[in-house]
C-alpha cells in the first residue's frame, strides 16, 4: 500500500499524468453511465435501428449546440403526440352515427431555417369504413392553407413534404420552405403554427390518432446518421467498447509476452531458440492483411478479432525487449539464492522473475492502449467491424460509406474522430509519465 | 618542499538538492595536506566522502544546491576560479583522480597507451607521439609491461587497468592526486602491489596523496596523516603514527576496535545503530545517537579542539 | 549454467568417518569452452582435485584470491553445479546419487549466505515472505507453523521488534540488517551446515564484526557447520577452527588456523599473509614484499605446480615439471609443496 501511495504521489508530480487521468476517469465514468443508461440489449436494438424505432430522427441532422458557431438558429426536430401535451384532441358525435374527432397540434417555430420534413403518423381504429380526414395549415400571420384530406388507414403516414396534392397546391416549391414563407417568400415567418386534422368516423367505436412529426435540420447531442440514428447511442457505446477493446487487447498482449519471455529466458536452450524464431516470423507477418482474412472468410465478431489480435501481438520486438532485462535479472543473486534453496523453475519464473517486471510493464501496457484502440477502428473503416455493436470506428465507416465529407456533414466523421484522438491522447499522456516514473533513467526529460 | 602546505581546504560545502531534501554530503569539512605527503580520508559508507573527492575537484552533479569554502593550492584559492580556468589550470594539471572503479571507467574502445596520452595532449599540449613516449615513462612509473601501450582495457587485467588508471591520472605531473578507493575490487596481492607503486610514486616523484577509503587496514600502508570522516564533517586529524594507536574520538576509537587484526591477540568491537542520513542531520554531535561517552552537552554542535598537533571535533577535550 | 559431465565417477567413494558431516574426495569441476563452430575449444579447471573432510561442529575458511575456484566450488556444495569428477558426500550419502527428493532434503540441509545483502533480496518481497519462500518449497504447509519459524529465527538473528521488520521490504533495512535477513533465510530450514560467500565483505567496517560475532553464536548453539569463503585474512583469524588456502583450483595448504599464522608454509599463504596489513602507520615505511604477476588462467594451467611463475623459492626442473603432492609436516597440517619434500 505504501509503495502504491508513493506512486501516486509521485504520478501527481507530472501535469500530462494528471491530465491524463482526469480524462481516462472521466472516459471511465462515462462508459458506467453508457452501460447502465442504454443496457446492451437496447443498445443493440437501437443501432439495428429501423424505421419504427428512429422515425422520429431527421436523416443527416447536425447537433443542436451547432446553433452557438452561428448568429442564426436551426430548427430542432420534435414530435406531438396525445403524451406531449401540445395536442388537443376533441370528439363530437354528431347523433347521425358519425364522430368528428378535432386534432389541433400547436407549436411555436423560432428557427432562421426551413425544417427538413414534417409528418403525421395515423393509427387508426375502424372496422370496415376508413375516416376521413381533412388537414389544416394556420400560420402565426392568420392564414390557413389546406393541406390535403383524405381516407386514413390504420396505420398511415402522410408525409407533408412528399405529397403531391399540397405540392401542385402550393404551385410546385418545396412545401417546407411555402409552408414557412410569408407573403414575401423569403424569410421565415416565425411564431405560432397550428396544424388542424379534423377528421370524421363512421363507426360507433371508431377513432383517429396521429403523431405530429417535425424533422429539423438539428438533432439532439451529436446528430444523426443516414439511418436517422441518434450517434449519441454509438458515440457513448463507443467509450467502453474502445476502453475494453483496448485494455483487454494491452493488458492480454504484455501480460502474454512478458510471460513467455520469461520461460524463454530462464529455460533457454530449444525453447529460447524457439520463441525466438516464432518472433522473427511473426515481425514480418503483415498483421492487418491476416486480420483482414480472418474478418472477412471467418467471423467479424469483436471477440474473435480482439483474440486474434492479441495472438498476432505476443510475438512482437517487446519480446526481445523483455526477455533481454530478464536475461539480466537472471543472474540476480537472491535467483540463485531461490535455486539454493530448492525453488523449482516454475516458482522461480511466477514468483521471482515475473513480479520483478511489473513496475516496467505498466508504462508499456499504459502507452499501448491508444494503438489497439486505433486498431478497432481501422478495421471497422475497413468494414471489418463489428457488424452488431455501435462503435466509433463504425461511425466513421457509415460516414465515409454515405460521403459525409463530400456532403458537408462534418459533425458526423468528427465526432468520434475527436473522441478517439481525446482517448489516444490520455492513455499516451499518462503512459509516458508512468514511463518516466518507473524509468529512473528518463527522469528529469 | 617538504613542509610546506600544499593543499588548504576550509569549511568546504557541498550539499545536493533531491526529492527528499538536501543532502548536506560534505557539511563544513578542513583538512591540510602538505607537499609530498600521503593524508587518508577514512570513513564508512554514506559519511560523504565520496562526494569530498568530487568537491575538491569540482566535478558536481546537476542537483548542486550549495558549493562553497576554500580549497588553496599552493597558497592559491581555487574556488574563485572560473570553470574554463579551474578546467584548465587546475583539474589534471594540478590535481588528478583516480576515481572509484576507475578499471571500468576505462574508454572500451580506445587502446591504453592513447588513453594515458590524451590528459599530456590536452593540458601539456604535447603531439600524439610525443604523448604516447611520456605514457611509456608513465607505465614504468607503475609497472606494466611496455608492450601493453597498445593493448584495449578488455585484454588486461583488473590490477593492470588500475595501474593504468593511475598512470592517467600521474602523466601530467600533478601536485596532487586523490584516489577514491583505488583497490576496494582488486585481490590481496594485486592491493599489495598497488600500494607499492603509490609509496614508489611518492617517493620518486614527490607526489603528494588524498586516499579516500574504508578499509582502515590498508590505508595505514600509504597514510602520513589521517582524517576521520562521519556524516559530512571531519570528526579528527591527526598524524598516522599517533592516530592509529590511539585514536581520540569516540567514533574513530570504535572504528579503530572493530578492525579485526591478523597479528594481535584482540576481541573486536562494533557499532551499534547506523550513522545518520545525510538528509536528516540531526542538531548537535551527529555521533551523539551512538556514542558511549556522551553526555548532555552533545546536544549541542561541539567545537574543534586541537590538542598536540592533533584536532578533534567533540565536547570529551573541550 | 550447470556443467557437462564428461568424466563421471571413473573414481571410487572413499569410507568416510563418522564425524565427518561433509567429505568433499577428488573433486574436480570443469566448465567447457565453446566456440561458434568449433565445439568444444577447452576447459575451464575451476575446482582440479580437491579432498577435504568437514566435521560437525566444525569452522573452516576458504581463503583465495579472485579466480581461484572457490565461487564454483561453493556452488558444488550447494548443488548447483555438478562435479564433473569426483564426489561430495553429505553425511555419507552421495550428492551425486540424490534423486530430486534427496536434492531437496539436502537443500533444507545446507544455508546459503550471500555476499551482497541487498542483492540476495528478491526487492518486491517483503521480509516475512522472504523468510517464508525456504519454508513453503520446504513442504511446511501450515501458515502458523511457518510464521512460529519465522519468529524464532528472527530473534536468533536479533532484529528487533520482529513484527516491525516482517511488514518491511529490503531497501528500508540498513545493509547490516539486511544480512540479517539473509541469514535468518539461511537458518530457517535448521540445516546442519551454512556456506558463506564473504558475507561481511560488503558491509562497513563497524558493522562486520557484528555479523561474524552472530554467525559465530549461531554456529555454537546449534553446533553448526560453517564453510566460509573470503579474501579477508584478518577476519578468518577470528571466525574459524582450520584455513584451507586455495590456489588456481587447488587446495594448496590446509592446517589448523594458530598453525597457518604461526607458521606458514606454502609461499602463496606467505605471500598472503604478507600483503595483509593491520593498521599500523609504520606499514607506509616500508614496501610490501610479495610476489609479481597474476593468478593464472585456469583454463591453460601452467605446468607442475600451478604457483611456480610467481613463486621466489620455485625449484627448477622440479617445481615446473610435477605437480606437488601433499605433504603433512606437522600434525593436521598440510601442504602441497616441494619444499617440503
Amino acid at each position: 500500500m505504501n509503495t502504491f501511495k508513493k506512486n501516486v504521489r509521485e504520478i501527481l508530480r507530472y501535469p500530462s499524468a494528471i491530465i491524463g487521468s482526469v480524462v481516462i476517469l472521466i472516459l471511465i465514468g462515462v462508459a458506467i453511465y453508457a452501460v447502465i443508461a442504454i443496457p446492451y440489449q437496447k443498445a443493440i436494438t437501437l443501432w439495428r435501428g429501423g424505421e419504427d424505432v428512429w422515425y422520429r430522427n431527421p436523416k443527416y441532422a447536425a447537433p443542436e449546440w451547432i446553433d452557438w458557431l452561428s448568429t442564426k438558429k436551426q430548427p430542432r426536430s420534435f414530435y406531438i403526440n396525445s403524451t406531449t401535451g401540445k395536442m388537443d384532441k376533441v370528439v363530437t358525435p354528431n347523433g347521425d352515427g358519425t364522430t368528428g374527432i378535432n386534432i389541433t397540434y400547436t407549436f411555436n417555430y423560432t428557427a432562421d431555417y426551413f425544417p427538413q420534413e414534417m409528418s403525421l403518423y395515423f393509427t387508426d381504429k375502424f372496422d370496415q369504413k376508413q375516416p376521413f380526414v381533412t388537414i389544416d395549415w394556420l400560420t402565426p400571420d392568420g392564414r390557413k392553407l389546406r393541406i390535403d384530406n383524405f381516407a386514413v388507414d390504420t396505420q398511415q403516414t402522410f408525409r407533408f413534404s412528399q405529397d403531391m396534392n399540397l405540392v401542385n397546391s402550393l404551385g410546385g416549391t418545396n412545401p417546407m420552405e411555402a409552408l414557412f414563407t410569408g407573403i414575401d417568400s423569403k424569410n421565415v415567418v416565425k411564431g405560432t403554427y397550428k396544424v388542424v386534422v379534423t377528421g370524421i368516423t363512421f363507426e360507433p367505436n371508431s377513432d383517429i390518432s396521429a403523431e405530429f412529426v417535425l424533422h429539423g435540420t438539428v438533432f439532439g447531442l451529436a446528430g444523426t446518421d443516414h439511418m436517422r440514428r441518434d450517434l449519441m447511442v454509438a458515440l457513448l457505446w463507443g467509450v467502453p467498447i474502445a476502453l475494453i477493446f483496448g485494455l483487454a487487447a494491452a493488458l492480454g498482449t504484455s501480460v502474454l509476452t512478458m510471460i513467455i519471455a520469461a520461460f524463454g529466458a530462464w529455460y533457454g536452450g530449444w525453447l529460447d531458440e524457439l520463441i525466438q524464431r516464432i518472433t522473427e516470423v511473426n515481425l514480418v507477418l503483415p498483421f492487418l492483411s491476416i486480420l483482414i482474412m480472418i474478418g472477412t472468410f471467418y467471423s467479424r465478431s469483436i471477440w474473435v478479432i480482439l483474440g486474434a489480435t492479441i495472438a498476432l501481438s505476443i510475438f512482437t520486438g517487446a519480446i526481445k525487449g523483455y526477455r533481454a532485462i530478464f536475461l539480466q535479472v537472471r543472474e540476480s543473486m537472491y535467483i540463485e539464492a531461490a535455486r539454493a534453496y530448492g525453488a523449482s523453475d516454475m516458482r522461480i519464473v511466477f514468483q521471482y522473475l515475473i513480479p520483478r517486471m511489473i513496475p516496467l510493464l505498466i508504462p508499456g501496457l499504459v502507452s499501448s492502449v491508444p494503438s489497439f484502440v486505433f486498431l478497432e477502428a481501422s478495421l471497422a473503416v475497413l468494414g471489418l467491424g463489428d457488424p452488431v455493436l455501435p462503435t466509433w470506428g463504425k461511425i466513421i465507416d457509415d460516414a465515409w460509406a454515405n460521403g459525409a465529407l463530400y456532403k458537408g456533414y462534418y459533425y458526423w466523421i468528427l465526432e468520434p474522430a475527436v473522441l478517439l484522438m481525446l482517448t489516444g491522447l490520455a492513455f499516451a499522456l499518462l503512459g509516458f509519465a508512468l514511463d518516466r516514473i518507473f524509468n529512473p533513467r528518463l527522469r528529469g526529460m | 618542499m617538504a613542509n610546506e602546505i600544499l593543499l588548504d581546504v576550509r569549511n568546504l560545502v557541498l550539499h545536493f538538492a533531491t526529492t527528499r531534501g538536501p543532502v548536506q554530503a560534505v557539511d563544513g569539512v578542513d583538512f591540510q595536506l602538505d607537499y609530498n605527503k600521503a593524508v587518508v580520508i577514512l570513513g564508512e559508507s554514506g559519511c560523504g566522502k565520496s562526494s569530498l573527492a568530487k568537491a575538491i575537484l569540482r566535478l558536481l552533479p546537476r542537483n548542486v544546491q550549495t558549493y562553497s569554502g576554500e580549497i588553496r593550492l599552493a597558497g592559491k584559492d581555487v574556488m574563485v576560479l572560473g570553470e574554463d580556468e579551474f578546467r584548465q589550470n587546475v583539474r589534471w594539471a594540478a590535481i588528478s583522480l583516480v576515481p572509484q572503479a576507475a578499471m571500468n571507467a576505462l574508454n572500451p574502445v580506445l587502446r591504453v597507451g592513447e588513453q594515458v596520452a590524451e590528459p599530456a595532449m590536452i593540458h601539456l599540449g604535447m603531439k600524439k607521439e610525443d604523448a604516447l613516449q611520456l605514457a611509456l615513462k608513465m607505465f614504468q612509473h607503475v609497472g606494466v609491461p611496455a608492450d601493453f601501450i597498445s593493448r584495449y582495457p578488455f585484454e588486461l587485467s583488473g590490477g593492470m587497468r588500475q595501474r593504468v588508471a593511475i598512470a592517467m591520472a600521474l602523466v601530467t605531473s600533478p601536485s596532487l592526486i586523490v584516489l577514491d578507493e583505488p583497490t576496494s575490487a582488486l585481490d590481496l596481492l594485486t592491493q599489495a602491489n598497488i600500494f607499492n607503486v603509490l609509496k614508489r610514486i611518492k617517493k620518486e616523484l614527490g607526489t603528494s596523496f588524498i586516499l579516500i577509503t574504508h578499509d582502515i587496514a590498508t590505508s595505514s600502508e600509504l597514510a602520513d596523516n589521517v582524517a576521520v570522516m562521519y556524516a559530512g564533517q571531519i570528526v579528527e586529524t591527526g598524524e598516522a603514527s599517533k592516530f592509529f594507536p590511539a585514536p581520540l574520538h569516540p567514533y574513530s576509537q570504535k572504528l579503530m576496535a572493530s578492525v579485526p587484526r591478523l597479528r594481535a591477540n584482540q576481541d573486536p568491537d562494533f557499532i551499534t545503530g547506523q550513522p545518520p542520513s545525510l538528509v536528516n542531520l540531526p542538531g548537535g554531535c551527529r555521533f551523539a545517537e551512538r556514542c558511549p561517552l556522551r553526555f548532555e552537552k552533545c546536544t549541542q554542535d561541539p567545537p574543534v579542539i586541537e590538542k598536540e598537533g592533533r584536532k578533534v571535533r567533540c565536547w570529551k577535550y573541550a | 549454467m550447470a556443467n557437462e559431465k564428461s568424466k563421471k565417477k571413473t573414481i571410487a567413494v572413499r569410507e568416510v568417518a563418522d564425524n565427518v558431516l561433509l567429505s568433499v574426495q577428488s573433486l574436480r569441476v570443469w566448465f567447457e569452452l565453446r566456440r561458434f563452430g568449433f565445439g568444444i575449444v577447452g576447459h575451464v579447471h575451476a575446482v582440479d582435485g580437491l579432498n577435504f573432510d568437514l566435521h560437525q561442529g566444525e569452522a573452516i575458511a576458504v581463503v583465495g584470491e579472485s579466480g581461484c575456484g572457490k565461487t564454483s566450488l561453493m556452488k558444488t556444495i550447494l548443488g548447483l553445479y555438478k562435479p564433473t569428477e569426483g564426489h561430495v558426500v553429505f553425511e555419507h550419502k552421495n550428492l551425486s546419487d540424490m534423486g530430486r527428493k534427496g536434492l531437496r532434503w539436502y537443500r533444507g540441509q545446507v544455508g546459503y549466505v550471500q555476499q551482497d545483502p541487498f542483492g540476495a533480496l528478491p526487492p518486491f518481497m517483503s521480509v516475512r515472505r522472504i523468510l517464508e519462500e525456504p519454508l513453503i518449497i520446504g513442504g511446511v504447509k501450515s501458515k502458523e507453523e511457518r510464521l512460529k519459524r519465522i519468529h524464532k529465527v528472527m530473534e536468533e538473528v536479533k532484529l528487533f521488534p520482529v513484527d516491525d521488520f516482517l511488514n518491511k521490504f529490503p531497501h528500508m533495512l540498513s545493509g547490516g540488517q539486511q544480512q540479517r535477513v539473509v541469514i535468518a533465510r539461511a537458518m530457517i530450514l535448521e540445516p546442519k551446515m551454512i556456506v558463506a560467500d564473504e558475507p561481511v565483505s560488503m558491509l562497513d567496517a563497524s558493522v562486520r564484526v557484528e555479523i561474524l560475532k552472530l554467525l559465530r553464536g549461531l554456529q555454537a548453539t546449534h553446533n553448526l557447520s560453517f564453510i566460509y569463503i573470503t579474501h579477508d585474512l584478518s577476519t578468518v583469524r577470528y571466525f574459524s577452527e582450520r584455513i584451507f588456502v586455495m590456489y588456481a583450483g587447488k587446495l594448496v595448504e590446509k592446517a589448523p588456523m594458530e598453525a597457518v599464522l604461526k607458521n606458514p608454509q606454502h609461499p602463496y599463504t606467505l605471500a598472503l599473509l604478507t600483503a595483509t596489513s593491520d593498521p599500523d602507520a609504520n606499514n607506509a615505511r616500508s614496501y610490501k614484499e610479495v610476489p609479481p604477476g597474476e593468478p593464472p588462467s585456469l583454463v591453460k594451467p601452467p605446468t607442475g605446480c600451478r604457483f611456480h611463475p610467481r613463486c621466489a623459492r620455485m625449484i627448477k626442473g622440479e617445481c615446473d615439471v610435477e605437480e606437488p603432492p601433499e605433504f603433512e609436516t606437522e600434525p593436521g597440517h598440510i601442504t602441497a609443496c616441494w619444499l617440503y619434500k
